[in-house]
Parts: structure tokens; sequence; C-alpha cells
């Protein structure tokens, strides 16, 4: 591990609280504010969290549908929304 | 698509989402064609492996601390017997964990156990490696709903 440790200035924190803030669905109502860097964080866990609940939830459905196909319209369907898209 | 949470438009034809789609896309078939059928629960392991993997594997995220990471403990899971995947037995450390300092906010130790090698990150690079960890979260599962929603039609 290197063992600079290079001063990150707070303008290149505040970037990185915003782009966060642009990708986390709730925050983006507020205003930025540095004071509001701990709910972000805060929100950010929870989306985070509620993401991976989705990512579960949709491999348990998507493992449903599998379920009832066989081998040739597997691969077809597959191949159809690979060229839909 | 009806959703309870509308995901906003993240570009879903940029060239780091195919290949996050194709990856994904790929691994599905082969769950696909696997003989004989596994359990439900089985493919599901399966399916879910594969949607982290294909994460892991898009080329924005290749270079990332956190998709090493991820593939790391993808692997881990892998080498366990069938019923016990989602336990570890040793915890391979494979970064030097960094306390949160004082000035951090409460919340980074959260997201440090959140987002795959988190613990070894400088704040400055947590934050960053966030970012690009949700974006690439969000496209998996706006993938995997409209490949539901195509087979489902």
């Amino acid at each position: 591990m290197s063992s600079r440790r290079s001063r990150i200035s707070e303008e290149e924190i505040n970037e990185l609280i915003s782009k966060l803030q642009s990708l986390v669905p709730e925050s983006r109502r507020r205003g930025s504010n540095r004071a509001s860097a701990t709910k972000l964080l805060k929100e950010t866990c929870n989306y985070i969290k509620s993401l991976q609940r989705e990512v579960d939830d949709l491999s348990d459905r998507l493992s449903d549908l599998m379920a009832g196909m066989d081998n040739n319209s597997a691969q077809a369907d597959i191949i159809r929304s690979l060229l839909s898209s | 698509m009806n959703r309870k949470n509308p995901l906003p438009n993240s570009n879903p034809n940029s060239p780091n989402s195919s290949m996050q789609a194709l990856h994904f896309l790929q691994a599905l078939a082969r769950i696909a064609r696997a003989a004989p059928k596994p359990a439900h629960s089985a493919r599901t392991r399966q399916i879910r492996h594969a949607a982290y993997a294909s994460m892991a594997h898009s080329s924005r995220s290749s270079r990332r601390t956190w998709s090493r990471a991820l593939l790391h403990r993808l692997r881990q899971w892998q080498q366990q017997r069938p019923g016990r995947l989602l336990t570890v037995r040793r915890r391979v450390r494979i970064v030097t964990p960094i306390t949160s300092r004082p000035e951090e906010p409460a919340r980074a130790e959260t997201l440090r156990q959140l987002v795959p090698g988190g613990r070894g990150m400088e704040y400055c690079n947590l934050l960053e490696e966030t970012a690009d960890y949700v974006q690439c979260l969000r496209a998996q599962v706006q993938l995997m709903q409209t490949l539901l929603d195509a087979f489902s039609s």
C-alpha cells in the first residue's frame, strides 16, 4: 500500500458528492450543501441495499420463468431479446 | 414497465451497458442449457451469481477496485459446497482495512461494507467507486427487468 497521503481537496469531495447526488433518486430534489453529506450517504446506502434486493428478486423471477422453458425456446427467446434491444 | 421506483434514463445503449448485457445473456444461455435442470433455488443462485459477474466484467468497471473485490467474492462463493453458497468459512482479507477517520461523515462505515472492497479505500476513492458501483447496479436491474418483460410477452 502506498504511504503517500495525498491532500484531497474539499472541492474534489464536493464534486464526487454531487455526482452521487445525481445518481441517488431521493436526494436529487434537495439542494446540495455540505451539511447534508451524512444524509446523502445514508440515502446512498439505502439505495444500494434496495438495488441489491431488486437483483435478488429479479433473479428469483427469472428463475421461475426459465423453469417453464425447454432448451430450444429459452435460447430462442434470449436471442430474440438480444436482437430487439 | 410497471415499477415502483422508475429509474432515470442511464443510456442503456452505451457500450458499457452492452458488454454487461451480453455477458449476462451468455451466462443465462449457459444456465438454460444445463442438463439436468437445476432446482429452482439453485438456478436462482446461478442467475444472481451471473448478474454480479456481468456487473464486474462490464468495460467501465473492469479496472475498478470494487469489481476486483466482487469477482474475488464470487469465486469464494463458487468454491463452497452447493448447499452453503452464501456462507464463507474463512474470512480472506484482500485489502488492509482503513478505519473511518473522525472527519468522515458517520455513514461512511456502512457504505464501506456495502461497496465491495470498500474497507480498503480512501474516502475520496470510496465516493468515486460508489458512484460507479451504483451505475452498474442500476444497469443490471434495468437489464433484468427488460428481460423479464421480453420473456413474458
